[in-house]
């Protein structure tokens, strides 16, 4: 990914790419209908997204029912979620969520990667292993066995009472039902140790046996080549796990059968979302939350670009 | 375990001198021991839920959570016919409406997808760098932000209950994520073989369909998979536009076991649960190479 696409594909841009479009009709029609024709469909399709994207922009300044015309209230569901106590909560489950389990996932990602390039044998077995989580992590079959493998009287607190631990409710207690979840999410590291392993075989091994000619260290090693060669593809999936874990709802929502319970501490931000508009109807009040997580996912999306500068290494 | 290995992945390079360095240097006995047993526990660690789930769905209900073992000291197969017609609906009407709704999206992710990557790849015309970064910036727009506005249009065209909402972005190619993957693989493709069907007569459509499509069946059966592994367990979609239960999908079947605290379903429970598993399992089995290969090219370009 060059960094030209990257800064475009922010979210926030892409509304100003619209803009900017210059309305050419000019006369290279043979040249071009190919294509258009090609892209038709898509078209169609983007018709989906960008008019839904402004008409959810405008919602978010009215209170509307689906019943009644949307009526215009300015600024007033943004003062109202200012004031909303559980609003606040539901910021707060997904932020704890999200800083916890994707750092920890991505860490454990790369350790197993490394451990798996290093030529082994079975390789194909252990990957399979390891990535077969990852695409049955978000189904609801998996979160409703977390809820009962963790239950209280789960295995989980059968195996911890072995060691004498008197376990936890894990699913009921609300200082523990999100450390569930965030176990669940490390459950599912594999998808990134795949990338991370394709990314790892790229790096040439003169590099590592130049160094290791040199007497560097294993730690001076990955340090200095693999952290440093690596860096655009944990750029990567840092973006990705972000941008989708700050969207969890199904994990939220099957832990506590849709209530964000116990105690709130499920309450994920889509939840809430889900909650206000489509148990409430609320729907003005749910398109001003879906703006205030994009411009969150965005802000943090900017950031993850800025600081990359001083961390991502470009090769070209 | 049931993980069958598959032949060596496409993806994999052949064994070189590279492989055999890393493999000297960290390659004491005793150190390739260490990692297998490290690797071997946390494999085992990561299994287990897994097999906890079938084991579970062999054993008597009262059974499940007093009996630790995986090994059932009383097998009970029941659970599988009693599960499956414990809910509102038999599980055949759920399966059936899944696998309906998976197959029409596959279809409809191919067809309208490989069009657009078609054009973005091969094909010049007026706009095409905008309109690719536009596509490049749909795919990390975060889908809530169109959810209420889309609703609203799918509840005026009277949609709700239908599976229209849920199948006809897919004919639209609004899955940018898969135009991406074909547009790479496409670019790998030689340009002489455009120049080659145009010599000989080959009209845009006509490359499209006999040349370039015919080499894009890896490409083709990565999005097949990743469709069909998204799509089975798709819940939000089903859960805000369906409300009938004959109009159910697996998963919203599956969260009827929870609203039904019945204390003795659990064996019911985790026997479809591990049934709506199986297929992704299957796939998954069935397709590994396709999926590491096209998470990975994604992942890396």
């Amino acid at each position: 990914m060059t960094s030209g696409t990257t800064t475009r594909a922010l979210a926030g841009s892409v509304a100003s790419d619209v803009l900017a479009a210059p309305r050419r009709r000019r006369a290279k029609p043979r040249k071009d209908r190919a294509g258009y024709l090609f892209l038709l469909p898509w078209f169609i399709g983007m018709l989906f997204t960008i008019i839904p994207f402004f008409a959810s922009l405008y919602l978010a300044f009215t209170d509307y029912n689906l019943l009644n015309a949307p009526q215009w209230i300015g600024f007033g569901n943004f003062r109202e979620m200012l004031d909303d106590p559980l609003l606040r909560q539901s910021l707060k489950v997904t932020f704890i969520y999200t800083f916890v389990s994707v750092p920890l996932s991505l860490v454990v990602a790369l350790g197993v990667a490394m451990m798996l390039n290093r030529g082994i044998r079975g390789l194909s077995v252990y990957r399979a292993v390891f990535y077969l989580p990852s695409l049955l992590g978000g189904s609801v079959a998996i979160v409703l066995l977390w809820k009962y493998i963790f239950g209280f009287d789960g295995i989980v607190n059968g195996f911890l009472g072995w060691f004498g631990i008197d376990g936890p409710g894990w699913t009921t207690d609300p200082d523990y039902a999100l450390t569930t979840l965030i176990i669940l999410h490390i459950w599912t590291f594999g998808s990134p140790m795949v990338i991370f392993l394709a990314g790892l075989r790229q790096i040439p091994t003169m590099y590592y046996e130049a160094a290791a000619t040199d007497g560097a260290s294993r730690w001076r090693q990955f340090r200095s080549i693999t952290l440093p060669l690596l860096s655009p593809i944990i750029f990567f999936n840092l973006i990705q796990s972000l941008i989708s874990s700050f969207q969890t709802f199904t994990q939220g929502f099957i832990m506590s059968g849709g209530t964000g319970g116990p105690a709130d501490s499920t309450i994920f931000y889509n939840l809430y979302l889900y909650q206000q508009g489509f148990s409430q109807f609320h729907m003005g009040y749910a398109s001003a939350m879906a703006w205030v997580l994009l411009v969150i996912i965005a802000a943090f999306t900017a950031l993850n670009f800025l600081a990359a500068k001083y961390w991502v290494f470009y090769d070209n | 375990m049931s993980i069958a290995p598959p032949a060596r992945p496409a993806t994999a390079p052949p064994r070189s001198e590279e492989d055999s360095f890393l493999e000297r240097q960290g390659s004491t006995r005793r150190s390739r021991f260490t990692r297998h047993v490290i690797l071997c526990v946390l494999g085992a660690v990561m299994m287990y839920p897994l097999l906890w789930m079938v084991s579970s769905s062999l054993k008597p209900s009262k059974d499940i959570f007093t009996d630790l073992s995986l090994w059932p000291s009383n097998w009970d197969f029941s659970n599988y016919p009693d599960g499956w017609t414990a809910l509102e609906q038999p599980f055949t009407v759920y399966f059936v409406n899944s696998l309906v709704i998976v197959v029409l999206s596959i279809i409809g992710n191919l067809v309208s997808c490989s069009l657009a990557a078609y054009g973005f790849a091969r094909l010049n015309f007026t706009g095409r760098k905008l309109f690719f970064a536009l596509m490049l910036g749909t795919m990390m727009l975060p889908g809530h932000v169109l959810l209420v506005p889309q609703y609203i249009v799918f509840a005026k065209l009277d949609w709700i209950n239908t599976y229209y909402p849920l199948l006809v972005p897919n004919f639209l190619a609004t899955n940018a994520f898969y135009i991406f993957l074909m547009v790479q693989f496409m670019r790998s493709l030689p340009s002489e073989l455009d120049d080659a069907a145009r010599i000989d007569g080959c009209g845009p459509f006509r490359t499209f369909w006999s040349v370039i499509m015919p080499l894009c069946m890896p490409a083709f059966a990565t999005t097949a998979i990743f469709t069909f592994i998204s799509v089975w367990n798709e819940f939000f979609g089903p859960l805000i536009y369906l409300t009938d239960s004959e109009l159910y999908t697996v998963p919203l079947a599956l969260r009827q076991f929870i609203d039904s605290e019945g204390q003795s379903q659990w064996g019911q429970m985790f026997a479809m649960s591990f049934l709506s598993l199986a297929p992704v399992i299957g796939f998954f089995i069935a397709g590994q190479r396709y999926l590491v290969k096209g998470i990975a090219t994604t992942g890396l370009k």
